[in-house]
């Protein structure tokens, strides 16, 4: 067998799996969503999935009660590591129960997303922010790192240097370059025009919204972000929180916090208004506030007041305004019927009722659809 | 990649120090491979080439993350082929690439004189490419999901092999399709005995033919059962009964071939790696080993046997059992005499000095596998002096905790473990159940349940092949229980056990 046959396959296997594997978190895309627990970050842009179907079945045991180990201990000193695993046995060959956990990219997850809920790509508006791109080494400048340096510009200014000090000699062409002669390549500052989005999410904290209330808001949050962040290459998120006063949080305590005031959902888009006229000019941003309440205002005043900052402060300014409303014990659910009545055939405007983590999926496709 | 001459020159010396130890390996091939390359074949078990399937992307997924398999797996990738052909990482130090090819040495000594590979396919490497050509030409005429699919489907009844069918009466070991696809016609018709010229007189082919007809329907009217006895190698029995296309039975017979090869593998693993350990140890230790080599070998080699609590490290387990089994056949520390003394100062100082050590090694890597290898020298004072215990799951505490280091409840705990390969014992009791054609399989329970959503999606695979309703019967915590699947929907019964 010459050295040079072996012939590797991997490549080809290995995208078969990537491929079976994007295909079972699309096929189970529902199961998916509605267990937001699993999803782990590993870094940045790298989302941890575990894929327990991707095990061929066999006829094997169950997890053993027994087995044998080597070590120190008297008895009832627990194992350490997770032996949960298939008996300590050494015979047999597959690993244990250990879940296979396949790494996603959240790109990919986008993408897997948009395919399922043929989501529409989004056009988005407003350029005025520009990253600087770093062109190739066509610049040139008086300082940089030795490994950067332009020989025959630096050659170029020292014989001139040298020529009008007149101590150049062409019959002994020696050119002694000093510090100011060095010249360095450098490279061109480009400017892209790049679209950018924020989200800003308000959060009901009053007593009514208990743990799972704000489990389905985290796993509908990470979605929305999954794929605006698939959609626009710079994407902030800010987070207002409120009961009857609101303010603004970071995530961790978006997503912890407990309140138990009553509730003024005015005093949030208030403050989602401020934050806007602040940072986020129009023409420049693709703004997507959402709003997540379980629907009890109040008062109907106060519900008139919100009609009002929609109608003239906020969708005017903004790509789209999301409000989910999550179905709790003890809110009444008022407030996305009379947002319904009023904007009824606004476009900007989407309302989605959530009744539980069933419908997460659903009240996605009712965001996202418009592509907007 | 070649060896450089270092390298070849190192592994000539190897080679000759242990041959003088009484090592008899296959000629043995060191490819000089990259950290990704090593991967990569691992991916495939060794193999240069095998069947395109998704599932060795996976592994190869799960290796290039570091998870799973250890030092002891990468370190070394040893095919049982002759030639043998192994693997060297071109990063290693010169310690770790003796240690490596010593331990490979051992290795193929072992795969080479060991009984249960007697029958093994020591061309392999080939054989597993002409099956990546079948599937491959599979591939194109059916389509890849359909064949992946129905691979999916074989590998999921991989384990239902005989592991020690190939010492009774074993098919050739590479059959090519024309075979497989004759003997599947084939049913044993009884013959009169008689001479070649004569066959076609005695027992003229009409005959024959009728007296299969006859012998079917008989069987059917008498409802006796078939097969007539509980058969053990359910791929085989797939094979020869299961309504099948061509290109099907070819797949199910390449994945078949493939558990027959790796059997042995399975059954020897803790001795096959004690051997090796054991020799590597000894060559580089008494032989090899420069001196500032020292430190870094005891490293690597203390790695490879450390202990995982709650596991047992086969190396270790193999290797510490190979050295105690040299002790005492040196100083005579077995048999009637020594069984039968009870004063503990003798027992410690018995030393009749017999030096019958290593050429009981010899003996023992030529016709023990794991299961009679345990059995017969683990002894109470192994387990002691290697603190072995048995755990147990707490259901109050949610974890597993050390139970107790009762000699016999170890030694019982291993067997077990052992037994089979660890897979549940399962055979085909009746082929034509309700004398419907519907298939009944059944499980020898040990007292271990079986993983019940699992064995209900191995059964709707099972029916993929059969095409009609199987069977399986089992326990569940000592209640008879029989699982079924009739193409729609999974059944699940208790019953009395039948056996």
């Amino acid at each position: 067998m010459a050295n040079e046959g072996m012939v590797r396959r991997v490549e080809i296997d290995h995208n078969r799996f990537r491929q079976i594997v994007r295909g079972r978190i699309k096929k189970d895309l529902h199961r998916f969503i509605t267990q937001g627990e699993f999803l782990t970050r590993k870094g940045r842009d790298v989302v941890s999935v575990p894929l327990p179907q991707i095990r061929l079945p066999q006829f094997r045991f169950g997890r053993s009660e027994s087995g044998v180990g080597m070590g120190e201990g008297d008895p009832g000193t627990p194992l350490e590591g997770d032996a949960g695993s298939s008996g300590g046995g050494p015979g047999g060959d597959q690993a244990g129960e250990h879940v296979l956990e396949v790494e996603v990219s959240l790109d990919d997850l986008a993408k897997i997303l948009g395919e399922e809920l043929e989501l529409p790509r989004i056009e988005p508006r407003g350029t005025r922010r520009f990253s600087a791109v770093r062109d190739r080494y066509t610049g040139l400048r008086r300082a940089g790192p030795e490994s950067l340096r332009h020989f025959k510009r630096t050659f170029k200014e020292s014989l001139k240097r040298q020529m009008i000090q007149g101590t150049y000699d062409p019959a002994q062409p020696r050119i002694m370059p000093i510090r100011d002669d060095r010249r360095y390549r450098s490279w061109n500052m480009r400017l892209n025009p790049e679209s950018n989005a924020v989200i800003i999410y308000m959060m009901d904290v009053s007593g009514s919204m208990g743990s799972e209330q704000k489990e389905i808001v985290r796993i509908e949050a990470f979605w929305i972000d999954t794929w605006l962040r698939s959609q626009y290459r710079n994407l902030e998120v800010r987070y207002i929180v409120h009961d009857a006063v609101a303010k603004e949080v970071d995530q961790h305590t978006f997503y912890h916090l407990r309140e138990s005031g009553g509730t003024k959902i005015s005093s949030a888009y208030e403050l989602c208004t401020k934050v806007i006229e602040e940072r986020y000019p129009p023409s420049e941003w693709n703004i997507y506030p959402f709003h997540f309440s379980d629907g009890d205002n109040w008062s109907g005043k106060d519900t008139e007041k919100c009609v009002r900052l929609l109608e003239a402060e906020l969708l005017p300014r903004v790509n789209m305004f999301g409000y989910g409303q999550v179905k709790s014990a003890y809110g009444t659910g008022q407030f996305k019927g009379d947002l319904d009545e009023h904007f009824k055939a606004d476009e900007r405007l989407v309302t989605s009722d959530i009744q539980s983590r069933e419908s997460i999926l659903d009240s996605i496709r009712e965001f996202l659809g418009k592509g907007r | 990649m070649n060896l450089t001459s270092d390298l070849v020159a190192l592994k000539e010396r190897l080679e000759e120090i242990a041959r003088g130890y009484g090592l008899d390996f296959f000629e043995t091939f060191f490819e000089l491979v990259d950290y990704d390359e090593m991967n990569e074949i691992a991916s495939y078990g060794g193999f240069p080439t095998r069947y395109p399937h998704w599932r060795f992307g996976m592994h190869y997924e799960e290796l290039d993350k570091g998870y799973s398999y250890g030092l002891q797996k990468i370190y070394e990738l040893v095919i049982n082929n002759d030639p043998c052909y192994a693997y060297l990482m071109g990063c290693n130090a010169p310690v770790d690439q003796k240690m490596v090819i010593a331990h490979v040495l051992g290795h193929s000594d072992f795969f080479k004189n060991n009984l249960w590979f007697s029958k093994t396919n020591r061309k392999m490497v080939d054989q597993m490419a002409n099956h990546g050509v079948r599937i491959r030409k599979h591939i194109e005429k059916v389509g890849l999901e359909e064949v992946e699919g129905f691979v999916d489907v074989c590998l999921s009844l991989e384990n239902l092999v005989d592991a020690h069918s190939p010492f009774i009466t074993r098919r050739s070991p590479s059959r090519t399709e024309e075979e497989v696809e004759d003997e599947a016609r084939r049913i044993e018709v009884p013959r009169i005995r008689s001479k070649e010229y004569m066959e076609r007189y005695i027992n003229p082919p009409e005959y024959l033919e009728q007296v299969k007809k006859k012998l079917l329907e008989e069987a059917r009217r008498r409802k006796r059962t078939f097969p007539e006895n509980p058969e053990r190698d359910v791929l085989q029995f797939l094979l020869e009964h299961a309504p099948l296309e061509k290109w099907e039975r070819d797949v199910l017979s390449i994945v078949r071939d493939e558990a027959y090869y790796f059997g042995p593998q399975a059954m020897t693993k803790i001795m096959n790696e004690g051997w090796a350990t054991y020799w590597h140890s000894k060559i580089l230790t008494e032989r090899c080993l420069a001196d500032t080599e020292l430190i870094d070998y005891a490293d690597h080699h203390s790695a490879t046997l450390g202990t995982q609590p709650g596991r047992v490290n086969p190396y270790k387990l193999g290797v510490e059992l190979f050295r105690d089994i040299e002790d005492r056949w040196n100083r005579g520390r077995f048999g009637r005499e020594f069984d039968a003394c009870d004063d503990l100062e003798t027992r410690r100082n018995w030393d009749r000095q017999l030096n019958q050590g290593r050429a009981k090694l010899f003996e023992v890597r030529k016709v023990m596998n794991d299961l009679t290898f345990l059995d017969t020298f683990l002894t109470e004072e192994f387990c002691e002096r290697h603190k072995l215990f048995v755990y147990q799951w707490n259901p109050r505490t949610n974890r597993h905790e050390i139970a107790s280091r009762d000699f016999r409840q170890i030694k019982e705990g291993l067997l077990r473990s052992l037994t089979n390969l660890g897979h549940p014992a399962i055979a085909v009791l009746d082929a034509n159940h309700k004398n419907r054609g519907e298939l009944y399989l059944t499980h020898s329970w040990d007292g271990q349940d079986l993983k019940y959503d699992e064995a209900t999606e191995t059964l709707k695979n099972l029916f993929r092949i059969w095409q009609r309703p199987v069977h399986l019967e089992t326990k569940e915590e000592g209640r008879g229980k029989l699982i079924s699947y009739d193409g729609d929907k999974i059944g699940s019964q208790e019953i009395l056990p039948s056996a």
